[in-house]
């Protein structure tokens, strides 16, 4: 048999290295994949620092499996042990503080970075066609970050872990008839107890290992399209476009460095300032604390669960808030990408991001009667932003003419 | 001939692969059930609770199934106000006769309806709420001398436990 009658039969050995490096790309092609995709990958270059989020986001996710690895060599997932064990590794395990400190911090830059690349999404309209996979699977991720927050938040087993942890389990039992079922099936006994904080370490690392996965197809998707930018328009030719090394790997890495300034700044002068004082208590399954507030992440949904006066109303409207904002890409009328562009539009998604603002403050405050009024109206409004002015905005507002990038660049030089 | 052949074909892919999705469906029971409390969890279910050392106004946390049961010696003047609220004020309309074995004693499990936080109350000097009973600082629901819901988010009443005297002063829980 001629090779011609086997063409495609076998995917091609050559590969455009030689040497080791190409014997093993010839038969793994990884760094050939990896070349393509990272070291000669063209991006636009007009992108501006707001496109630094996702590395960094990245790079902090790479810092809380490193430190989650060696926290999980000294923890002790029981009822019993779970929270000696963190003071262990708090006075004495070696560098413990320094290990556990990062990995609380961390998450909390985790969700800084992740708002904020989000917000950039909404901004610029990187969410419309034809990237409305890469924002769904970055959706997706971020409910499963807020999931594995969550787990992690109830591993030490101090009183805001414990009661966190019912509080959040009992939203299941808003599900009707079969929702104490499920709660007991979750829970592995009818309250939180050993048998929950054996399950939830386990799911802690399952669901952080699961975004890892999500991660590849978040990028895999967008590297079928491209990188958005701030003009929202696609690159006409090459100039238009940089290699995204060394142009964006340096830019990122410039970026995260500030940002892991910061961080550092609170690591090593208020580690605690983030979290909640009552979780040094040990937890006590007869006594609530008097203020039970989630990790500060959590208050915008929070205050959205609360501005409910239904239980089972509440836990909907939660979910919900994350999910609706998944039809965006549908429900945007718009031919325009970018709120550089769109007069109306772009004062909505401003007004979105106070919003979130405003509702993460209210979720911090006891649900009194003008919280809970502030918590109604700035739901009603994300629900408005997304289901009433996304379609309707699109409509009526007439955009300016997007410009191109290389005019965009010229612009932003005179 | 690979017409006549096709359906007969289909159908036999169809019900292979009907009866392969059954038999891995099944296999997920197994694993899902596993997830249930254990037959040791199950075990604990129950709980015995000598009464006698509770003078009457006074009130006792024990614990069933990891959860905090709220024992409570009721006096008359409490007996009274719960007895003769009319049903028309409880968003979860239930007679305290139905709530209780012996007037004097309720029991409840300690756990708000709501989110699952235990309400104050079982102290003296705890904050009773505004019907006498308890209040839950989580988000603000008010409970009856009954245990039941009369203000705040919790949908029901703090439930009744399964329980029965053993004797006067004795009671098992579970």
């Amino acid at each position: 048999m001629s090779s011609d009658q086997l063409q495609g039969y076998k995917k091609t050995l050559n590969s455009p290295y030689t040497g080791i490096k190409g014997w093993i790309d010839s038969r793994l092609p990884l760094i050939r994949m990896m070349e393509a995709e990272y070291l000669k990958f063209p991006v636009p270059k007009s992108l501006n620092y707001f496109w630094s989020f996702g590395g960094i986001a990245m790079f902090c996710l790479i810092g809380l499996i490193l430190t989650g690895i060696f926290l999980g060599f000294h923890y002790k997932p029981s009822a019993e042990d779970a929270f000696d064990s963190v003071e262990r590794i708090m006075r004495d395990v070696s560098f413990g503080w320094l290990i556990r400190y990062l990995h609380a911090n961390l998450v909390s830059f985790f969700f800084i970075a992740t708002f904020i690349h989000i917000f950039r999404a909404l901004y610029f309209g990187s969410y419309k066609a034809p990237r409305e996979l890469v924002y769904i699977f970055g959706l997706t991720m971020f409910m499963l970050m807020m999931a594995t927050a969550f787990l992690g938040y109830t591993l030490p087993w101090g009183q805001m872990s414990y009661w966190g942890a019912t509080v959040i389990t009992n939203l299941f039992s808003a599900i009707p008839v079969v929702g104490d079922a499920i709660l007991q099936l979750l829970l592995g006994d009818f309250t939180v107890g050993d048998s929950a904080v054996n399950r939830f370490y386990v799911l802690h690392w399952l669901l952080a290992f699961a975004i890892v996965g999500l991660v590849v197809f978040h990028v895999i998707t967008l590297h079928m399209t491209g990188s958005n930018n701030p003009t929202g328009s696609e690159p006409q030719s090459w100039d238009e476009t940089v290699s995204f090394h060394p142009y964006v790997t340096i830019k990122d890495l410039n970026a995260a460095l500030f940002f892991f300034i910061i961080m550092a700044f609170i690591l090593f002068y208020y580690p605690n300032i983030l979290g909640h004082s009552d979780n040094y208590i040990k937890a006590n399954p007869m006594i609530t604390p008097a203020h039970i507030v989630p990790e500060w992440y959590f208050l915008p949904f929070y205050a959205i669960l609360r501005a409910i006066p239904d239980k089972l109303g509440g836990v909907i409207a939660m979910f919900s808030s994350i999910l609706a904002l998944g039809l965006l890409p549908w429900l945007d009328t718009s031919k325009v990408r970018s709120c550089l562009f769109r007069p109306i539009w772009r004062y909505c998604v401003l007004l979105f991001a106070v919003n979130f603002l405003v509702l993460m403050y209210v979720g911090g405050k006891p649900a009194e009667d003008i919280y809970v009024l502030i918590s109604r109206i700035g739901t009603a409004y994300w629900f408005l932003f997304i289901f009433v002015l996304a379609p309707l905005v699109g409509f009526l507002e007439t955009p300016r003419q997007p410009l191109t990038i290389t005019n965009y660049l010229q612009s932003k030089k005179a | 001939m690979s017409n006549s052949r096709k359906p007969r074909r289909d159908f036999i892919k169809l019900s292979a692969m009907t009866l392969g999705g059954v038999g891995a469906a099944s296999l997920l029971i197994p694993f899902i059930s596993s997830m249930n409390p254990g037959k040791d969890t199950l075990a604990l279910a129950s709980t015995e609770i000598d009464l006698s050392p509770l003078e009457e106004g006074q009130s006792l946390t024990v614990i069933w199934r990891g959860k905090p049961v709220f024992i409570k010696h009721r006096t008359k003047s409490e007996i009274d106000t719960a007895k003769n609220t009319s049903l028309d004020e409880l968003p979860d309309a239930e007679e305290d006769s139905a709530r209780v074995q012996k007037d004097n004693w309720l029991v409840v499990l300690g756990v708000c309806t709501h989110l699952g936080c235990v309400p104050l109350g079982q102290k003296a000097s705890d904050t009773k709420g505004d019907y006498g009973g308890w209040f839950c600082p989580c988000h603000g629901s008010h409970y009856d001398t009954s245990g039941r819901i009369r203000k705040g988010p919790a949908p029901t009443n703090l439930p009744v436990p399964p329980y029965v005297f053993l004797t006067d002063n004795r009671i098992k829980i579970g």
